[in-house]
């Protein structure tokens, strides 16, 4: 089914997409229909620069398995990243 | 079933046609040539987008004798691939059911208006579009007969209502107008046979006229065969049972 879940967050940083790099502004986090992954539901994350139209996106889909490792890995590198100093002064 | 001496020829082109607020939204239209009279049929596509499948299926009603037409429901996001443009729909949690209601009524009226158009209109749909189907036969006066292929979410809890989706489709079973025939898989987890079965009794208890179909070893979309879900008995079954709904209550 369509499960309509979905949560979108505002972020920065930068995406390679069909056209090349682009500034990426939003990502949009759901679990529902896949276009490419063979599954019934997959984790989909959208990473796109709304202003710029619907072909700014680098997206990713994701089994659920594979998108709490991936959540769980960034956390870990980021925490080891702030240990060593090394995370920007802005953020 | 066609003979295989007999001329065939279809015209398949994306067309304007009006929508919701008298905006002006495209679609794909495919149709026999011919004068017609054609009945014909308003396909309402699901929530990967106004896809290849699509307009696949717009083509295939039209080679069994219906002029077939499929609004893009995601024509305000902006234009880019199917996938892209329905990614941001996604994204934003959907279109409203009250524009896409505005969307079919348009499609309806604009087939209607056609002079190789009999009058007589189905809306059919899948997935998201099964539910859109349903409730624009409740709610969309003039539809002639109705298909809701595994449309989740028809019916719903108070805490699976959203800003886009505020009223729970079933609860204008009262108002179903004309016949409905409802495909589902014994596998989709939504709808699910439970939630198919309260669809069901809500359908007996307002007297509807209704044939549902339950697939044993089918889940969501098994139509589709670009997906794995696909499912070669089924689908094969389905598409004549939609063929024979439709030539009962609308002929061919």
């Amino acid at each position: 089914m369509c499960t309509m879940i979905v949560s979108q967050v505002a972020i920065e940083g930068s995406g390679k997409g069909t056209a090349g790099w682009f500034p990426v502004r939003r990502a949009a986090v759901s679990y529902d229909h896949p276009f490419h992954a063979p599954l019934e539901h997959a984790l989909n994350i959208d990473f796109t620069d709304p202003a710029r139209g619907p072909g700014a996106r680098v997206a990713v889909e994701l089994t659920a398995q594979a998108a709490r490792d991936l959540a769980a890995t960034i956390l870990a590198v980021l925490a080891e990243a702030e240990r060593g100093g090394f995370l920007e002064a802005a953020e | 079933m066609y003979q295989t001496n007999a001329y065939e020829g279809m015209l398949a082109e994306t067309v304007s046609v009006p929508g919701a607020r008298g905006d002006m939204i495209n679609a794909y239209l495919a149709r026999p040539l011919g004068p017609g009279p054609f009945p014909a049929v308003v396909l309402i596509h699901h929530m990967p987008g106004w896809d290849e499948w699509y307009r696949e299926a717009t083509r295939k009603f039209a080679h069994h004798g219906y002029a077939a037409l499929s609004p893009n429901l995601y024509y305000r996001a902006g234009h880019g691939t199917p996938e892209d443009v329905a990614a941001q729909v996604r994204a934003a949690g959907g279109v409203p059911d009250e524009q896409v209601l505005g969307d079919l009524a348009g499609s309806l009226g604009y087939l209607r208006a056609l002079p190789y158009v009999n009058g007589r209109v189905a809306v059919f749909g899948t997935c998201s579009g099964g539910r859109h189907a349903y409730l624009a036969a409740c709610r969309v006066p003039g539809f002639a007969a109705a298909i809701d292929c595994w449309g989740g979410r028809v019916v719903m809890t108070p805490a699976e209502l959203t800003p886009q989706q505020p009223q729970a489709p079933l609860d204008f079973t009262a108002d179903l107008a004309c016949p409905l025939l409802g495909l589902f898989g014994e596998e989709d987890r939504g709808p699910t046979p439970e939630q198919v079965a309260v669809h069901e009794q809500a359908l007996k208890q307002h007297g509807k006229t209704y044939e549902f179909h339950m697939y044993p070893a089918a889940g969501h979309g098994f139509f589709y065969h670009d997906r794995p879900a696909y499912r070669q008995g089924p689908a094969v079954d389905g598409w004549a049972k939609i063929f024979a709904f439709l030539q009962k209550h609308l002929g061919a």
